[in-house]
């Protein structure tokens, strides 16, 4: 069994590599499309071999409860990923926004960035995380800078900053983490270890914790794009290409998350530390009411949605945050949902951009009439995100405040009026988006509608009917993460 | 040995800081890029007596990449890439420069503050080297939002990776970090010079090209 898991771990881990050597080299854009999806098919298939073997944990890489569902999550939203960006990068050939050389570029990255997060999230050890981090922070700089206009340089390079000082502090906290361990741990690679570090925080340093903590979560925060620090979020979404936001939104925005997660449970470990919880909340809640009413604001497409995943992350911090079996519970799910409608509204929407000639939301209208199945994909998309129900996220919000009212019910009140006002912006841009007059340019679309469709189908199933195996295995995983 | 070793590296520590505030007030891009490469060098240096004192001969490989790279290769790059952009005579105003460096003192005074309670345990060596390095990243912090030209944002950032190295190597004993960080640090400044200078030399380009011919267009 574990030899299937460590075979797994590197398959999940080389499959990417591979890929991105040969996509690297290979000159035919054709070809090389469906090599990168069947890359990510593969890395997919390893990651779901984790879920039933796992082999223990090394000095550098672990598996365990926590990782296995960013992991499976990752990689599929990938693979879907990959599928949607071969129709969407062929329109962008013929219309010479790309040429075939960038497009080689385009290939190799998106493979590294999937090596990059895939890493992370695998990690056993703080240095080699933060270096998986930066790796992929790197990549996805490279590649919103891809169409080389002036805007997107100007968003490639404030990212750039931004990201590069984001890390550069979590890096600084990282070294103190280490300092806070040696002394219990001793020197050497254990006392950098998530496996031996969770165990052992008891006796560090608290004041050395707090400090390293406060530094960790400005700093992978900055990557979230938690309120302070977000302003790179929305001009990389909308200058670079639109399945790199769908990534962004959808998978790197988790890992950071994913990476604040980890240090939490260190933090909570130690008695004397800080509570990490209300340092998470006050940032979760600040988020979500700025980007709520930002969303009233925008002009761009992809600069609304770019908000809304803003909003979302907040509620997903706030609800970790909260902590306690149900608030984790609810906050897993609602990261998971989250990821799969933002991926599925950002190929709508690059399908949309492509068919429309345009992002600006002004000269988009009637989509419903002019381009049926996008049109109704955005309204579904949009019906989903902003927490109606049937659909799976309107569970994961009413969970999440529900819970939080039984423990302060003011906290409830800012949240349920945050995500209130965010729908109220995004349906008012969704009626004058899908319904109406059809006004402007439109070329019809040759788009390919199975990811877009495999990924309601998710959301739509675990609105109405979540299977009990999913729900034990999350429930598991909060209970842990609560500890 | 002791007492002399500990002098030493707070020495080095000590003078990355006064660099530090040098960077601050360069005002021309020249000038700039030297002290830069003043910055690296004491960085090496520091690292390099930090793998004597603690016996740890991995960390002279850093020192040397700390020496190669950052101290020659790319300060050699820049002065290049700076004349190919014709900006190495320009002077760059440096908004204030006396508020600068009060706010630089003042950054020092808080790194200084917040790190000598929290890392009591941590030993003497350990301690003053993170108030140094503390300082060294909030000062590069300081002048890349102090400045607007690209450059300058660059050499400031490459700043903040000295002091975090300094901060890795003063943690003794910290595993495999060191290598993998500076492995990235050259990565982080070979992109840096390799695609965005260039790109943003093709856009002065452009804007050049585009301002050429409104002029002309204004012209009888």
């Amino acid at each position: 069994m574990s030899d299937a898991g460590s075979l797994a771990v590197v398959a999940v881990l080389a499959v990417p590599v591979a890929g991105a050597a040969l996509l690297a080299v290979l000159p035919d854009d054709r070809t090389t499309a469906w090599l990168n999806v069947l890359a990510s098919l593969v890395t997919f298939a390893a990651a779901l071999v984790l879920l039933v073997a796992r082999p223990a944990p090394g000095a550098f890489l672990i598996v365990d409860d926590l990782n296995v569902v960013f992991i499976v999550l990752s990689t599929f939203i990938a693979f879907t990923t990959s599928v949607f960006s071969r129709s969407y990068i062929g329109h962008e050939l013929e219309t010479g926004r790309l040429t075939p050389a960038y497009l080689r570029f385009y290939h190799a990255m998106y493979q590294v960035l999937m090596f990059g997060m895939n890493l992370a999230l695998l990690s056993n050890n703080l240095g080699l995380m933060w270096v998986a981090v930066e790796l992929a922070t790197l990549t996805t700089v490279l590649m919103v800078g891809i169409y080389r206009t002036e805007a997107a340089l100007e968003a490639a390079w404030k990212y750039f900053l931004l990201g590069s000082v984001g890390i550069a502090l979590a890096l600084f906290g990282t070294i103190l983490v280490y300092l806070a361990a040696r002394t219990v741990v001793g020197e050497g690679l254990d006392a950098m270890a998530w496996s031996v570090l969770v165990q052992k925080a008891a006796g560090c340093d608290p004041a050395l914790l707090n400090l390293a903590f406060l530094f960790l979560l400005l700093g992978y925060g900055t990557k979230v794009g938690l309120v302070p620090l977000h302003a790179w979020l929305p001009d990389a979404h909308a200058e670079g290409p639109t399945p790199i936001s769908a990534v962004l939104s959808g998978l790197l925005l988790n890992v950071a998350l994913f990476a604040i997660l980890r240090f939490k449970s260190i933090m909570s470990a130690n008695p004397e530390a800080l509570a990490p919880g209300p340092l998470m909340v006050s940032l979760g809640l600040v988020s979500v009411v700025f980007a709520a009413f930002m969303l009233y604001r925008r002009q761009d497409i992809k600069r609304l949605f770019a908000y809304s995943s803003i909003e979302h992350m907040g509620i997903i911090t706030f609800a970790f945050g909260m902590g306690g079996p149900l608030a984790n519970f609810a906050g897993l799910l609602h990261m998971t949902l989250h990821s799969l409608t933002k991926s599925a509204i950002f190929f709508c929407v690059g399908h949309i951009a492509q068919v429309k000639g345009t992002q600006q939301m002004q000269e988009i209208r009637g989509l419903t009439v002019s381009h049926p199945i996008l049109g109704w994909g955005l309204v579904l998309g949009v019906v989903a995100i902003a927490g109606l129900p049937p659909l799976g996220i309107f569970m994961t919000e009413f969970l999440i405040v529900t819970s939080t009212f039984a423990r302060s019910p003011v906290l409830a009140i800012i949240l349920g009026l945050g995500i209130l006002v965010a729908l109220g912006a995004l349906l008012l841009r969704l009626n004058e988006l899908a319904f109406g007059e059809p006004k402007g340019r439109s070329n019809p679309s040759r788009a390919s509608f199975i990811p877009v469709g495999a990924h309601f189908a998710l959301v739509l199933i675990a609105g109405i009917w979540l299977p009990p195996a999913l729900v034990a295995w999350f429930q598991y995983v909060a209970t842990l993460l609560s500890s | 040995m002791d007492r002399l070793a500990l002098d030493v590296a707070h020495l080095c520590a000590g003078g990355l800081v006064l660099v530090s505030f040098m960077l601050l007030y360069q005002d021309r891009m020249t000038g700039l890029i030297n002290t830069f490469a003043l910055h690296a060098l004491v960085v090496s240096f520091s690292v390099a007596w930090q793998a004597y004192i603690q016996l740890a001969p991995h960390l002279y490989i850093t020192a040397a990449i700390a020496l190669g790279v950052k101290a020659v290769v790319i300060p050699l790059a820049l002065h290049r890439m700076v004349v190919r952009l014709g900006i190495h005579r320009t002077i760059e105003p440096v908004v204030g420069v006396g508020l600068t460096m009060l706010a630089g003192i003042g950054l020092v005074a808080l790194a200084v503050m917040v790190m000598l309670p929290v890392t009591a345990q941590a030993g003497t060596l350990a301690r003053e080297d993170l108030a140094f390095a503390l300082s060294v990243i909030l000062l590069g912090l300081l002048m890349m939002i102090s400045r607007r030209n690209a450059v300058s944002q660059v050499i400031g950032f490459m700043s903040i990776e000295n002091g975090l190295i300094l901060a890795a190597t003063g943690a003794k004993g910290m595993p495999l970090v060191v290598e993998i960080s500076v492995a990235f640090s050259i990565l982080v400044a070979l992109i840096v010079i390799g695609v965005f200078l260039f790109r943003i030399r093709e856009r002065f380009e452009t804007v050049d090209v585009h301002l050429l011919h409104e002029h002309r267009g204004e012209q009888p």
